[in-house]
């Protein structure tokens, strides 16, 4: 079980790897837009109202790894699962990039 | 130049106002004091307005036009017909628009538009230049389908509620009116139609306060579709679980004929049924003002546009959101995704306004959450991702889904997406 775990977190890393070099070539404005079908529930700037998780300033890698649990099924969900199947890994990874670079 | 200077001579009065406090400070961005106008600020107009500002820098000056001082939302507004939540727990000012965005409130009316001199008429009297327009103006009825209720009187006494404001309130009194014993009688029209599951909802919410305070009383849901449009074994599931005994279901009624004065239904093929209260949903079409200025190119209904900028098909320069627009496959009309058009739309407005080419991938979310009980909830989800192909959007294959159950923890959720939803679309 144990290496089972430590294969998947190495094999986490390279895909977080090539994603990243992805990302980069995304147009901004396209992230920009991305985000903001986030933003209906996780607040314009990424602080949301009471009752929602806020994204904004989070670690990149903690919310891409969470982002990828919630689409795989690792982490369970009422609905986060079923909309982070909607997006591809490279925009998975754009959108934490986008939310961690923004203010608490 | 041209445009400005129209926008200027014609402001006029309070108009003239409000632009020109925004004018002073409009002027430096890549916008050059553009002018936008929105008609209707519902999930789709207040977005649009809010997300122009943001993103042009306050480069572009915005102007919406609603003659509502507040908006009132129809999500939750069923569970001001349950008794559990009141008419201020779902309204919001519009002045955070105004004070935080610098977006220019006009509390008018549009009676019309001139397409080749981009302007727009109020109903005040006014008129307003504009290098875009946004239409967003929600649904209108389709009275001509039910003859009674053109007759006097008919529309205040059987009332459809499904435009949240006095009509909630008033449909909220008619049942606590009526007696204990009574039935309250619900007709759903074919699909498409504003908020899919919003009826089914409905159900629950005047069943549950049947259920505590006239245990008596019965639901009975004539729907003219086959089946529930939507959610339709969570809601099945609560009707016989929570409802058993009040909640009585008939698929295929088709109404074809109110009676008010006798509060009767009359339909295709079955026999007529009276009731004490009828709250009848009638078919529905693309708002007043899109259909009249010749955007509702889908069967004379809704309104089809281009999904990478949500221009209108059949006119240059004006773009409309909502729930007027002609749906892509498997996209509900709700609030949620009426936010995601306003978006979308914001961007390429921006884009076009700034000389940049508007985003060629746009996606969009759903999320729609519907109270059974006064406490737990259900959802449907969905993704959906423009088709360069085929040029409209589609569900990304895999994502979205619903609930498995109804639960507390959801309609936590439930709540805190409408808190959400309003702070983005409003604050």
């Amino acid at each position: 079980m144990k290496r089972k775990i430590g294969i998947s977190a190495a094999g986490l890393l390279a895909l977080s790897m090539s994603g990243w070099t992805q990302a980069q070539t995304v147009d901004p404005l396209q992230v920009r837009g991305w985000a903001s079908t986030c933003a209906t529930c996780h607040g314009t700037a990424g602080v949301a109202q009471p009752g929602m998780d806020s994204l904004a300033g989070l670690n990149k890698d903690d919310l891409y790894k969470k982002m990828l649990d919630f689409k795989s099924g690792r982490k369970p969900a009422t609905l986060m699962h079923q909309l982070a199947k909607g997006y591809s890994d490279e925009q998975l990874q754009a959108l934490a990039a986008y939310y961690a670079a923004l203010n608490k | 130049m041209k445009r400005r200077q129209f926008v200027q001579t014609a402001g006029a009065g309070s108009i003239l106002g409000a632009l020109g406090m925004v004018a002073g400070c409009a002027t430096s961005g890549a916008g050059n004091g553009a002018h936008v106008v929105i008609v209707g600020g519902g999930f789709g107009g207040a977005t649009a307005a809010k997300y122009i500002r943001l993103w042009s820098d306050q480069s572009i000056r915005v102007t919406l036009v609603e003659p509502n001082a507040s908006f009132v939302s129809c999500p939750i507004s069923n569970l001001v017909l349950g008794g559990t939540r009141t008419m201020a727990d779902i309204t919001t000012p519009y002045d955070n628009l105004a004070r935080r965005h610098g977006v220019n409130l006009v509390r008018d009316r549009v009676t019309g538009i001139d397409a080749d001199k981009r302007i727009v008429r109020l109903a005040g009297g006014g008129e307003l230049g504009y290098d875009r327009l946004i239409l967003s103006p929600g649904i209108d009825f389709m009275w001509e389908t039910l003859p009674g209720m053109n007759k006097p009187g008919a529309q205040d006494k059987v009332l459809h509620a499904w435009k949240a404001g006095p009509q909630t309130v008033a449909l909220r009194q008619q049942l606590e009116a009526m007696p204990d014993g009574g039935v309250y009688a619900l007709t759903i029209p074919l699909a498409p139609y504003r908020c899919p599951p919003g009826p089914y909802e409905r159900a629950c919410q005047v069943a549950s306060y049947l259920q505590k305070a006239k245990p008596k009383s019965k639901v009975v849901i004539f729907d003219a579709n086959d089946d529930v449009t939507s959610k339709g074994p969570l809601f099945k599931k609560a009707w016989a679980d929570r409802y058993k005994g009040i909640v009585e279901y008939r698929p295929k009624h088709t109404v074809v004929d109110v009676d008010a004065a006798t509060n009767t239904l009359k339909f295709e093929f079955n026999d007529d049924f009276k009731a004490a209260v009828l709250n009848v949903l009638p078919a529905m079409r693309a708002g007043d003002i899109a259909v009249k200025t010749g955007l509702a190119t889908a069967n004379k209904r809704w309104c089809e546009v281009d999904f990478l900028t949500h221009e209108a098909k059949a006119a240059r320069n004006i773009h409309v959101l909502g729930d007027s627009i002609q749906v892509a496959p498997l996209m509900p009309k709700s609030g949620h995704m009426a936010n995601q058009h306003g978006k979308t739309c914001a961007a390429a407005v921006v884009a076009l306004l700034t000389g940049k080419q508007p985003n060629t991938l746009p996606i969009y979310t759903n999320t729609c959450y519907s109270f059974v009980s006064a406490d737990e909830a259900v959802h449907v989800a969905s993704v959906h991702r423009y088709d360069a192909a085929q040029k409209t959007m589609l569900t990304v294959p895999g994502s979205g889904g619903v609930s498995t159950a109804a639960s507390e923890l959801e309609g936590g959720y439930a709540m805190a997406w409408a808190r959400n939803i309003w702070a983005d679309t409003l604050a």
